[in-house]
């Protein structure tokens, strides 16, 4: 039957010749190999030490940021979930308060704000998305490995960027 | 003998004894190292510089670990074991010169335990014990895996040991001495067995393999399918026991190749040395312990080679095995003794 | 010298007896491989290092290998039914040691202990040399005899473990 890629190759059955019956070229061959692995340029990075270089457009962990005087840019506009191709943004919004204006940048805030790391595909459909430059995903930062499900729902706490507090003029 | 002359041998003794557990020690940590170096790894590199205290770490661990004994084990047995592993393996190292004569204070110090008439034999008399250890205490295991691995290495090492013995045997014939110092003696200079004994010495190295149950031939522990072998109910130091006996058998095995086909503690101009040095005590020592250093550089290239053997090659199927000793190494072994023998007698004829 | 040699005897005597009287076959092997190296012993004491490096080669390093082998495939002595003997084997047993025991008695009762002509006596007739010289020239043909048997037995040992036509083993 005619193969559809061409590609497929006859299966040979000849006798082996005297030197690979010895299979001592071929156990040099292999010797051979492994030691030139061994000299090679080793692929481990030591973690803690040196970590792997990432690009300058790498999309790690998100963040929500703040504006210069430290209120939050989001307003809960929900553009960002409704960008997101994974579903793994969800917010409740609500009204600020008079006395929050330090806090809350506008009128709207969002009260809780969860991504789900586990669903996330860190596309940064959410940062194109958003309107008011308040997420982003940092270049520096990982998802990191955690043992249960419910910790890889990032809520407000963990993804607002914190307050410079040591700020110096 | 001599008090002053026993003293020594008991200090020569222990020293030839505490060097073979720093390498068979140490060897732990190389195979880890060189294991990952040929698969582009860095090995362990945590405990220490460069991780050199991880032998340290993995003794440590293997001392505090419970010391288990299975209940339907065979309780003597299972602990006698791997004392005999390692206590045949310990032995063989007494008959090897590592190294000439010294003269200290006017005393000729040989730097051999033992000199023995026979030492090739009783080198080969104590491999052929080290199964021992492996078989009783796999079958004290009490455990389908353990005996399995312990038939295999007792089958094993049966099988290639007769090779062994047929590859020495043209050795012997060359030099007509059954002394290891003997032969070392004879391949002064650059002169050395391998050089006339080449299939000789494969046929060696391989059953060398065999023999210490390394990667090649290393079916009595193998993982995959016995998940460990004889040792699969062993833990604790017990453990530690029996791989520390397999290093330790590594090591004698290279020594003795090192001995038998390379020469031993003989280096190419030596005799130049000797000659260009004025002061003979200072000349002799100098060559003995440049020819010291050289026998340890003898072992470790094999030690290595045999690590780079046991990462490079996959493990041999046991009929594969038993077909490769019994149909292959002894007649070939065979034929290189015939061969050797009318060597001997070709030149006896001509010159 | 005297002390080492009454030392190594009994402990072969000992050994030998719990070869016979180790209920456990594996325990039995492993009495008779000690026994191998006292014997090995003697022959050191007899400065005889050759036949001692070769006993221990040969009997200790081979062939108990073997007879373990063996006696760990069998599996004997795991039921308790195999070690009960029936007190008419234990009867014509002690009756048959006995008779031997005898005739060994009455055989060596008047044997007298070869001595040994001091002044001539080559102590290094066990080295590997002389054995080998004594070997090739007065018992030339008796070793080479020897030889043949052997062969014999391997060309048997081969015949046996032969595959007949068409007989399959896997």
């Amino acid at each position: 039957m005619e193969s559809l890629s061409n590609r497929s190759k006859k299966v040979q059955k000849r006798e082996m010749t005297f030197a690979e019956r010895a299979y001592l070229p071929a156990i040099a061959q292999g010797l051979g190999i492994t030691l030139k692995h061994f000299f090679k340029k080793k692929a481990t990075i030591n973690y803690p030490e040196q970590t792997r270089e990432r690009s300058d457009v790498w999309r790690g962990l998100h963040v929500l940021k703040r504006d210069e005087k430290g209120a939050e840019r989001c307003t809960a506009c929900g553009l960002c979930a409704v960008a997101c191709p994974a579903e793994a943004i969800t917010m409740t919004a609500g009204e600020r308060k008079a006395g929050e204006e330090h806090l809350y940048r506008e009128e709207k805030y969002a009260v809780t704000y969860e991504i789900n790391m586990l669903r996330c595909i860190f596309c940064g459909m959410c940062e194109e998305a958003c309107p008011k430059a308040a997420i982003f995903l940092q270049d520096d930062k990982l998802a990191p490995a955690r043992y249960e499900r419910d910790e890889f729902i990032y809520g407000k706490d963990r993804l607002v960027e914190p307050l410079k507090t040591t700020e110096t003029k | 003998m001599e008090s002053v002359d026993l003293i020594y041998k008991a200090i020569y003794i222990l020293v030839i004894f505490g060097i073979t557990l720093l390498i068979a020690t140490y060897s732990t940590y190389f195979e880890r190292k060189i294991a990952a170096f040929i698969q582009d790894r860095v090995g362990p590199n945590r405990a220490g510089p460069a991780g050199l205290l991880q032998p340290l770490a993995d003794a440590g661990k293997l001392f505090f670990k419970e010391d288990f004994i299975p209940t339907k084990a065979n309780k003597a047995l299972f602990i006698i074991g791997p004392g005999i592993a390692m206590l045949v393996a310990t032995m063989s190292s007494a008959v090897i010169p590592f190294g000439d004569m010294l003269i200290v204070g006017g005393r000729e110090i040989w730097l051999q335990a033992i000199e023995v008439n026979i030492g090739v034999l009783y080198v080969f008399g104590v491999v052929s014990l080290g199964v021992y250890g492996l078989m009783i205490g796999g079958w004290a295991s009490n455990n389908k895996f353990s005996l399995l691995g312990a038939i295999r290495a007792a089958s094993q090492n049966i099988s290639y040991e007769l090779a062994m013995g047929l590859s020495l045997i043209a050795v012997l014939m060359m030099t007509g001495s059954l002394s290891l110092r003997e032969i070392a003696e004879q391949q002064q200079g650059f002169n050395w067995n391998i050089w006339y004994q080449p299939l000789g010495f494969l046929i060696f190295l391989v059953c060398a393999f065999a023999e210490c149950n390394r990667t090649p031939f290393d079916l009595p522990e193998s993982e995959a399918e016995l998940i460990g072998g004889y040792h699969t109910e062993y833990g604790s130091m017990k453990l530690g026991m029996y791989l520390f006996a397999e290093y330790i058998n590594i090591f004698v095995a290279s020594a003795v190749m090192s001995t038998l086909y390379f020469g031993a503690y003989n280096f190419p101009f030596m005799e130049n040395l000797r000659a260009a040095i004025s002061d003979p005590v200072l000349a002799n020592n100098v060559v003995t312990i440049l020819g010291v250093i050289v026998m340890f550089a003898k072992i470790f290239a094999f030690i290595f080679f045999f690590m780079w053997v046991r990462w490079t090659l996959p493990r041999f199927r046991y009929d594969q095995l038993m077909k490769l000793g019994w149909q292959i190494l002894i007649p070939l072994a065979i034929l290189n003794v015939v061969l050797t023998g009318g060597a001997i007698l070709l030149k006896d004829y001509l010159f | 010298m005297e002390n080492l040699f009454y030392f190594l005897a009994s402990l072969t005597l000992l050994c030998a007896l719990m070869v016979v009287i180790s209920k456990n076959p594996v325990h039995s092997i492993i009495f008779l491989v000690i026994t191998f190296f006292t014997i090995s012993g003697h022959y050191i004491l007899l400065n005889a290092q050759f036949l001692a490096a070769v006993n221990i080669i040969v009997y200790a390093g081979a062939i108990m290998v073997l007879f373990l082998f063996v006696i760990m495939f069998l599996n004997m002595g795991k039921n308790e039914r195999d070690l009960k003997t029936s007190a008419l084997t234990k009867i014509t047993g002690t009756i048959a040691g006995g008779l031997l025991f005898v005739v060994m008695i009455a055989a060596l009762k008047d044997a007298h202990v070869g001595t040994y002509d001091a002044e001539n006596f080559n102590s290094q007739i066990g080295m590997v040399e002389n054995l080998g010289k004594v070997l090739y020239t007065k018992y030339l043909l008796p070793f080479e005899l020897a030889s043949v048997l052997f062969l014999v037995a391997m060309v048997g040992a081969v015949m046996l473990g032969k595959k007949e036509t068409g007989e399959r083993h896997f």
